[in-house]
Parts: structure tokens; C-alpha cells; sequence
């Protein structure tokens, strides 16, 4: 029996059929180089988002006002150090390297979520962050959990059961400070002004000027569009704010009785643009310190590798 | 499993958050250890011990844990490889985990003292002054983000906390010995990382072999007190409470010059650091480094006295 290779129509019409019957693309099958493409830049951007998010929590950690907060943190930034490695795994299994993509990183020709540009200012940021920050996040990443790219898929599975718990001790340390003294409350509130307009822009532009958005979701990458996740988060976060005791900093908020579900303002959409071409608040500075870790741990991963080659030829020529 | 665990949708923790906030799930006091922990922190004090000793022990050994925790902390987001943000924030959260175990036994033990008053962890941690702490001058410097200077610090450090720990498993004082079991497994781990790392900065390139000798130059002067013996060790010793520190020192500069040797690395010269009158870090004698660390560690907790957090 003979066999002949698949020409490039069939190769596509399998991908097609495998996407349409909502099942995983694997690492070995064949993929569209500009699925491929896509796929690389928005796991690699994750991962960047997951290190360079260690930056505004690391600023609270050697402050943390009780040693049980301290561990909390301490424990979530090492999570968030781990999920930034099994995302860069996910992108080897594309044909990229970790290093590769760092250098991307540090020579800004990739992003990171435009979040990590503000900087935390109170130690109820920290909790903030947790609530509103992970929490969109979440709303973003739960459908990817179902992506037609396996390793991502799995990945995001167990990102997201950690950042959900993340979320919630978040949650938990702004309701100590609902409770606490009123500077305490002071600061949740100050806090929660500062950060809610940018947790709305964490889901991007609007639908009308999302270019990516109808391939990645005919792609199977992506599973409901910008608008329709803010609009979750925010139906989703009303309830908690009240509970908390906070006011969102939105003066159309209201319930919706036709549409059943929350009005909400417009993000000042020239703040985001800013942002994400660089100019936000603290653009400059994560870079800056990201590329000085890298460049500052240079030698030491020239040593790992010298001692590394060490050490196989000598158990070459012991052999 | 715990609860949050078995959500196979996450937005369903996220939806339920408004209302009760469980805390069944360990991870909730993280790295404290209180979890898993055996010993009951109120324990009765061992007979023959002073609770003014063992308290003060306590701090001694958990004070250590404390402050260099906080200087391992200095390094997140700053590590050389993602594997080490791992592993340098793990190191920092076990013996965080400690820390709180320890000062919790040594606040709940003060207050057996006679016209004593109890006191929490987060008290001692960050209502006390510079001068109260307890722990050896080893804890204290910042390495300066110098991973050659982290990793010499963690292997002498770890190397002479487990001759510490190995031995207080058998304590009279319950905590003690349930810290120190459970922190044996911990501290060996954190051995094992720093002398995996010195084998390969050592015998890597000619640059990390200069600037890890240098390191050891850095950390040796700190060697000295570290098998210096206080009063309240020698009077715990003899109610089976203490560990000798001066009796670890066979086991340290045996495992240090084992692992030197195989980095092709030289076991510095530098004379210890010396005392004022004979007092150190047990005693509440510091270098100029420590109250830098203390004084950003409580900024945030003294601006808000009697909050709860």
C-alpha cells in the first residue's frame, strides 16, 4: 500500500473540520502559519503579562502590613512566576524559544496587558488588583480554557483555577479593609477609583474597532467578543462593589431592567491608546526593570550553560 | 481536594464572591504551616525551662527566618531565570512559614511570663523595635540583587540552619520540634538549590568562579556567631529545649568545604565579625543594615495602629 502525502487543500480542510467540530489542534498537526502566527503572539503576550505583572505586586511585598497578607502575596507572585513559565511552554510548542521571546519582550516588539502600566499607590491596590484585575482576567481566560489549541487550552485550565483563588483572597483582603478603620476604608475606595476605569479597557477596544477579534473567534481562539466579556465583568462586579461598601466611579451605571443587565460609561479610550503605545504611567519603568533582570541574570545563565556542557563531556569521556 | 478545586467552571468562585468567603482551603494562611502543624501553640512550657528563655529562643530562631526571608523577598521579580523567581520565592515563603509559627509560640509564651503580656505574630513583627530583635547578623545585609552573593548566603545559611533543625526535631518545647520537622524538609531542599548553584557558578565560566568567591568573601565574616552560644541557648540546652550552636559547626564546615571543593571554589580566610562587649544579634546587637529592612517591613502597619487587615 502506498501513501501519499496530504496536498495543502486537504491539510486545510482537516484543520477546518478539526476547528469545526470544536477539537483540539495539536502541537504536531498541520496549522495555518498565520494561525500559528496569532497563536504565538497572544500566548507570548499572556506570558509577558504573567512576569510583568509581578512588577506592581513586588512593590507591596516587603511592606505587607501582617505576615499572613505577606505569605498570601508572596505565594500568589511566585503562581504568577509559574504560569508565566508553563505559558512559555505552551509557545515552545510552536516552534518559538523562551529566550527568543523575552528579547521580544525587552525590545518592545511584543506587549503585555496594558494593565501592568499603572502603578499600585496603597497597599488596598494589592487586594484591587486581586478583585478587579484578576477578576477581568478571568472573564477573559475562562473561555480559553476551551481554545482549539491544546497545550493553551490546558494550560489556561490550571492558570485559571489559580487565578480564581487569587481573585477571591483579593476579594477577602479588601473586605478586612471594608471593615477595618476608616482610612482603611479611605483607601479601598481611592483605590477602587483608580483602577476600575482601566480593569474595563483590560478587554479591549470596543467591537467595532477590534481588528483581530472575527479570525481569532472563527479560529476557535477566541470565544466572545471584547464587548460581550466587559459586559460580564461588569454585571458580575456591581454586586460585589456594593457589598464591599465601595462606590464604581461610573456616573451612567445603572441597572437595565429591558436589557437586564448594567449601563456603564465609556472608557476614555485616548488613555488606552496611550497606554498601549507606551505612554502610559509606567510603561517605561516595567520595561526598564524587566530588561535589567534579564540583562543583570545574563551571566548567570551563561554559567548554567558552561557548567551544563561541563558536565556532559565529562560524562562523555567517562563513558 | 479542596473546595475551590473542584469548580470546573472558575467563573463560579468568581460569581459566588460577594457572599460568604470560605477559608477551609490551607492555602489561605500560606506558607504559615499552621495548617499541617502537629504541635498545639499553647502548649504548656517544658519543665525546666524558663518561659522567659524560651520565648526569647523562639525569636531567635524565628527572627532569622523573619529577616532573611525578607532579604530573599528582595529578589522577586529581579531573578535571573523564571525557575529561580520560583524557587528564591518558595525559599522566602517557607521560612516566612516558620517565622509566623515561631513568633507566634514565642508572643503566646511571653505572656507566661511572669508579669508578661501575650502577643501576636504581626506584634512582634512589626511593633518591635530594631533592638529587639533577636536574630543573627547573617539575615540582615541586602545582597544587592548579587545572585552570587543570594546563593553563598543561602548555602551557609540553610547548611547551618538544618544542623540546627535536625536536632530540635527531638525538642522538649512541641512547636520547636514540630517547626523544626517540618522545616527540615523545607531547609534541605533550599541546601540542595544553593549547592547545586555554587557547583555551577564555580565551575562555570571564569566570571561566575570570580564572582562567587567573592560572594563567599562577602558572606564568611557572618560564619562566626553563627556558632556563637547565648545564655538563654545554654540554659535550654539543659532542658533538652535547645540546640548548641556551637556544637553545629563540625556539620557546617564539613558539608561548606565539601561542596567548595567539588566548585573548585576556596574556603575564604576573612576573619568573623567581631562583637561590641561581647554582644551580637542574640542579644539585640545589629549591623547598620537591619533597621533598613525593619523600618520598610512595619511602615505600612505603624501608620495604621490597632488595624486589622
Amino acid at each position: 500500500m502506498t501513501s501519499t502525502a496530504p496536498s495543502p487543500a486537504e491539510l486545510e480542510e482537516r484543520f477546518d473540520a478539526t476547528i469545526a467540530a470544536d477539537q483540539r489542534i495539536e502541537p504536531r498537526d498541520w496549522m495555518p502559519e498565520a494561525y500559528r502566527k496569532s497563536l504565538i503572539r497572544q500566548i507570548a503576550q499572556h506570558a509577558h503579562s504573567e512576569i510583568i505583572g509581578m512588577q506592581p505586586e513586588g512593590n507591596w511585598l516587603l511592606r505587607a502590613p501582617s505576615l499572613r497578607r505577606k505569605a498570601i502575596l508572596l505565594a500568589k507572585v511566585q503562581d504568577e512566576a509559574g504560569h508565566g513559565m508553563y505559558l512559555y511552554a505552551a509557545a515552545e510548542t510552536l516552534g518559538v524559544d523562551r529566550e527568543e521571546l523575552t528579547e521580544k519582550l525587552i525590545d518592545s516588539r511584543q506587549k503585555y496587558s496594558s494593565i501592568f502600566n499603572y502603578p499600585t499607590l496603597s497597599w488596598a491596590d494589592i487586594g484591587v488588583i486581586g478583585w478587579l484585575v484578576d477578576g477581568a482576567a478571568i472573564c477573559n481566560q475562562v473561555p480559553l480554557c476551551r481554545c482549539s489549541y491544546g497545550p493553551y487550552a490546558r494550560a489556561m485550565i490550571r492558570i485559571c483555577k489559580e487565578e480564581s483563588f487569587h481573585q477571591r483572597q483579593g476579594y477577602e483582603s479588601l473586605l478586612a479593609l471594608a471593615n477595618g478603620t476608616e482610612a482603611q476604608r479611605e483607601m479601598v475606595q481611592e483605590s477602587t477609583n483608580r483602577w476600575w476605569w482601566p480593569s474595563l479597557m483590560m478587554f479591549g477596544p470596543a467591537d467595532g474597532d477590534s481588528p483581530n477579534t472575527r479570525q481569532s473567534m472563527e479560529w476557535g481562539i477566541k470565544r466572545h467578543t471584547n464587548d460581550e466579556l466587559r459586559q460580564r465583568f461588569v454585571d458580575m462586579t456591581v454586586p460585589q462593589a456594593e457589598a464591599l461598601g465601595v462606590t464604581l466611579p461610573d456616573p451612567d451605571l445603572r441597572w437595565n431592567d429591558e436589557r437586564g443587565a448594567y449601563d456603564f460609561g465609556e472608557p476614555d479610550w485616548s488613555e488606552f491608546k496611550a497606554v498601549i503605545s507606551g505612554a502610559g504611567p509606567a510603561n517605561r519603568q516595567r520595561l526598564a526593570h524587566r530588561r535589567r533582570a534579564h540583562e543583570n541574570g545574563a551571566w548567570v545563565r551563561e554559567a548554567a550553560r558552561a557548567y551544563a556542557d561541563k558536565q556532559a563531556a565529562r560524562a562523555e569521556a567517562g563513558a | 481536594m479542596s473546595a475551590h478545586v473542584q469548580d470546573e467552571d472558575a467563573t463560579n468562585a468568581y460569581q459566588s464572591l460577594a457572599g460568604s468567603v470560605d477559608h477551609d482551603d490551607p492555602r489561605w494562611a500560606f506558607g504559615s504551616g499552621f495548617e499541617d502543624m502537629e504541635a498545639d501553640l499553647t502548649a504548656p512550657v517544658p519543665d525546666g525551662a524558663d518561659p522567659a528563655d524560651l520565648a526569647a529562643y523562639c525569636l531567635m530562631l524565628g527572627d532569622d527566618a523573619l529577616v532573611y526571608s525578607h532579604r530573599l523577598t528582595e529578589w522577586v521579580s529581579h531573578a535571573p531565570e523564571l525557575e529561580e523567581e520560583v524557587a528564591l520565592a518558595n525559599t522566602a515563603l517557607d521560612l516566612l512559614g516558620q517565622a509566623r509559627v515561631l513568633l507566634a509560640r514565642a508572643g503566646h509564651v511571653e505572656g507566661l511570663v511572669p508579669g508578661g503580656t501575650a502577643r501576636d505574630e504581626d506584634a512582634l513583627a512589626y511593633w518591635r523595635e530594631v533592638g529587639e530583635l533577636r536574630n543573627v547578623a547573617l539575615a540582615e545585609p541586602s545582597d544587592d540583587l548579587d545572585f552570587a552573593r543570594a546563593i553563598a548566603r543561602l548555602l551557609v545559611f540553610s547548611t547551618w540552619r538544618i544542623a540546627l533543625l535536625h536536632p530540635l526535631r527531638d525538642s522538649a518545647d512541641p512547636v520547636i520540634a514540630a517547626v523544626a520537622a517540618k522545616g527540615v524538609k523545607e531547609v534541605t531542599y533550599h541546601r540542595d538549590h544553593a549547592a547545586r548553584w555554587t557547583l555551577r557558578l564555580g565551575d562555570g565560566t571564569a566570571e561566575s568562579r570570580a564572582r562567587m568567591q567573592d560572594a563567599l568573601e562577602w558572606v564568611w565574616p557572618f560564619l562566626e556567631e553563627l556558632f556563637r552560644t547565648s545564655d538563654e541557648e545554654r540554659r535550654l540546652v539543659a532542658a533538652g529545649v535547645a540546640v548548641d550552636p556551637a556544637g553545629t559547626r563540625a556539620e557546617v564546615d564539613e558539608v561548606l568545604d565539601r561542596v567548595l571543593d567539588r566548585a573548585t571554589l576556596t574556603r575564604p580566610e576573612a576573619p568573623g565579625m567581631g562583637t561590641i562587649g561581647g554582644l551580637g544579634g542574640r542579644q539585640g546587637v545589629h549591623t547598620e543594615k537591619l533597621e533598613h529592612a525593619v523600618l520598610v517591613m512595619q511602615s505600612l502597619a505603624r501608620k495604621h495602629p490597632g488595624a486589622t487587615w
